[in-house]
C-alpha cells in the first residue's frame, strides 16, 4: 500500500475511488429498492454523448457529461412517470441514441481516437486530474447530502408511491431528485469503472448489502462499506497485477457478492434453527 | 354541531385509459363515521378511495379532503393510508420498525432527530397491532396477515383523523381480522373516520355504520350496513351469518372494552 501512495496520480485515483465507493451505494439502495437497477445503465449510455461533446467542443468533458447525464435523468423519469408501456421502448431509444451519438460525436472530435472512447467506456482512473479529484469530491458531497437530508422521505417514495403520496410528499421532485443523483453519480462513477460499468457500483454492492443485512439502513451502511473496499481493493489489485483497474473493481464486488450469497445462506439457516428451536 | 366533513366528492368521474370507472358519484362522509366500501371486482371501489386521496385525477367533478382540493391539500398528517398490500421494495430489506415509524413521515421536518413523540408513537402502534416483539424482523419474512398489521401500525403511527384502507382483510388470517376489527373499534371511539374497501366485512361487522355498494362505477347503496337485496350477496357471503355475526359482536365488544383500558 505504501508503495502505490509514492505516486501522484495514484493518491488522485484511490480518492476518487473512495470517493465513489461510497456515494454510488449510498443513492444506489433507493435506486434498488424503487426496482430502477438498471437507471444507471441508461443515464450511462446517454452520458457518452456529453463527454463526446465535452472533446468536440474543447469544454471539459466532465461538464458537457454531467449536462447531458442530468438531461438524460429527467427525460428517463418523466417517460418513467407517464408509466405507459411505451415508456420501456422510449428508454431503449434514448440509450442507443446517446451511446450512437457518443460514439459518432468522438470520431468527430479532433484528437478524438478509439483510446478516448474506449477510456469513457472502461474508465481511465489513473488519468484522474487535480481539478478531476475536487470535482469528484464536490459531487460526492452533493450525493450524500442528498441521501442524508432527503433520506427519510425518499425512503418512503421508494417503497411506494402511492404511500409517499397520501403522506404528502413532493413525490414529482423526490422522483426527479433521485434521478439527478443518479446521474451525478454516474459522472463521478465514469473516470473510476467506465460508463458502461457505472450502474455496477450502485447496484452490486447493495445486492452484497441486502444478502447479510435485515433492515434499510444497515443494508445502506453495508453496501457503502462493501462499495469502498472493491473501488479501492479493486484499484489496488489492479496496479500490481497490472490490468484494467475499472474492471477489476468490478469484479471484486462481483466477488464479495458470490461470496455474502453464500454466507447470507448459512446465517438466515441458522437464524432459522435458533427461532424454531 | 355536526362534525367536519372528512370527504366530499359531487359529480365524481373517472376515466382510466379511455375506460369511465366511476361515473358520477356524490359523496359526503363526515369526521367519525365508520364507512365500509363494497362491491364486487372491477366495480370501482379502490378507484374510489383512491380518488379522494387524490392518487388519481377526476377527469370531471370535484372532491375535497377536509376542505381542500387533493392538490392544495397541505395537513396530511392527518390522513393514514393503509394500502392494499405491503410493498417489498426490490429486495432491499427493511424492518417492521423502519416501516411503521416511516409513518411518521408527514409530522416530520427534514433532518430532525427522532424526538421523543415519535418514537412513544412508534411504540404504541406497534402494541396495538401486536407487532411489537417483531420490531427488528424484516417485514418480508412476515405472513400476509402480519405485513397487514405492520401497514395499519404504519397509519396509526402517525396519528391521523382518519384511516383510508384498501382491502384490509383481503388475505389476511381470521384472528388478524380480528384484532383489525379491535383496532378500528377503539380509533372509531376516538372520533376518528374509517374508509376501508371491502370484498367482505367478516369481524368488521359490527363497527361499520355505514355502507356504500359501488357497481359499475356508481353509488347503487348508501345506508346502513344491510344493502337492497341485489347488492346484499356482494357483502355477506356467510352461510350461517347469523349465529358467527352474534358470536363476533360479543368478541368485539370485549376486545374494545380491553382496548380502552390501555
Amino acid at each position: 500500500m505504501i508503495e502505490l501512495l509514492q505516486f501522484d496520480f495514484m493518491q488522485r485515483a484511490l480518492i476518487a475511488a473512495l470517493l465513489v465507493g461510497l456515494a454510488a451505494p449510498a443513492i444506489g439502495t433507493f435506486i434498488v429498492q424503487r426496482r430502477l437497477s438498471l437507471l444507471g445503465d441508461g443515464i450511462g449510455h446517454v452520458a457518452l454523448t456529453g463527454v463526446a461533446l465535452g472533446f468536440l467542443t474543447g469544454t471539459a468533458p466532465v461538464i458537457t457529461a454531467m449536462i447531458v447525464a442530468v438531461l438524460g435523468a429527467v427525460a428517463i423519469e418523466l417517460v418513467r412517470a407517464r408509466g405507459r408501456t411505451s415508456g420501456d421502448v422510449a428508454l431503449a431509444l434514448l440509450f442507443y441514441g446517446g451511446i450512437a451519438g457518443g460514439v459518432l460525436l468522438i470520431g468527430m472530435a479532433p484528437g478524438g481516437s478509439n483510446a478516448t472512447l474506449m477510456s469513457a467506456l472502461f474508465g481511465s482512473i489513473t488519468s484522474v486530474t487535480p481539478e478531476d479529484v475536487w470535482i469528484t469530491a464536490a459531487l460526492a458531497v452533493a450525493v450524500l447530502g442528498v441521501v442524508a437530508y432527503f433520506g427519510r422521505e425518499l425512503f418512503v417514495l421508494c417503497q411506494d408511491e402511492d404511500m409517499a403520496r397520501a403522506s404528502g410528499l413532493p413525490v414529482r421532485f423526490l422522483s426527479l431528485l433521485i434521478a439527478i443523483t443518479a446521474a451525478l453519480t454516474v459522472v463521478i462513477a465514469m473516470r473510476v469503472v467506465g460508463l458502461l460499468m457505472v450502474s455496477a457500483l450502485m447496484v452490486v454492492p447493495v445486492a452484497t448489502g441486502q444478502q447479510l443485512s435485515r433492515s434499510f439502513r444497515a443494508t445502506m451502511l453495508l453496501a457503502m462499506a462493501f462499495g469502498v473496499v472493491a473501488t479501492v481493493g479493486g484499484l489496488s489489485s489492479a496496479f500490481y497485477a497490472e490490468v484494467a483497474p475499472g474492471a477489476t473493481i468490478v469484479l471484486v464486488s462481483l466477488a464479495g457478492f458470490a461470496l455474502a450469497l453464500g454466507v447470507g445462506r448459512f446465517v438466515r439457516r441458522s437464524r432459522a434453527q435458533e427461532s424454531s428451536r | 354541531m355536526t362534525p367536519e366533513i372528512t370527504f366530499a366528492m359531487t359529480g365524481g368521474h373517472v376515466v382510466l385509459d379511455g375506460r369511465p370507472i366511476l361515473r358520477g358519484i356524490d359523496l359526503t362522509i363526515r369526521q367519525g363515521e365508520v364507512v365500509a366500501v363494497l362491491g364486487t371486482n372491477g366495480s370501482g371501489k379502490s378507484t374510489l378511495i383512491r380518488t379522494l386521496l387524490g392518487l388519481l385525477p377526476l377527469s370531471s367533478g370535484t372532491t375535497t379532503i377536509y376542505g381542500a382540493p387533493p392538490a392544495r391539500f397541505r395537513q396530511w398528517e392527518r390522513v393514514g393510508y393503509v394500502p392494499q398490500r405491503l410493498q417489498v421494495g426490490g429486495g432491499v430489506p427493511a424492518t417492521v420498525g423502519e416501516i411503521v415509524s416511516s409513518g411518521r413521515v408527514a409530522r416530520r421536518r427534514r433532518f430532525s432527530r427522532t424526538s421523543r413523540e415519535d418514537k412513544a408513537a412508534v411504540a404504541a402502534a406497534l402494541e396495538a397491532v401486536g407487532m411489537a416483539h417483531r420490531v427488528k424482523d424484516p417485514v418480508h419474512a412476515l405472513s400476509g396477515g402480519q405485513q397487514q398489521r405492520v401497514l395499519i401500525a404504519r397509519a396509526l403511527a402517525g396519528q391521523p383523523d382518519v384511516f383510508v384502507m384498501d382491502e384490509p382483510t383481503a388475505g389476511v388470517d381470521a384472528e388478524s381480522q380480528r384484532d383489525l376489527a379491535a383496532t378500528l373499534a377503539a380509533q372509531a371511539d376516538l372520533g376518528k373516520t374509517v374508509v376501508l374497501v371491502a370484498h367482505e366485512l367478516g369481524p368488521l361487522e359490527p363497527l361499520i355504520a355505514r355502507t356504500l355498494v359501488v357497481r359499475d362505477g356508481l353509488i347503487v347503496h348508501d345506508g346502513d350496513l344491510v344493502p337492497s337485496p341485489g347488492g346484499r350477496h356482494e357483502c355477506d357471503e356467510t352461510d350461517n351469518g347469523g349465529t358467527r355475526l352474534s358470536g363476533l359482536d360479543l368478541s368485539a365488544k370485549m376486545t374494545i372494552g380491553t382496548g380502552d383500558g390501555t
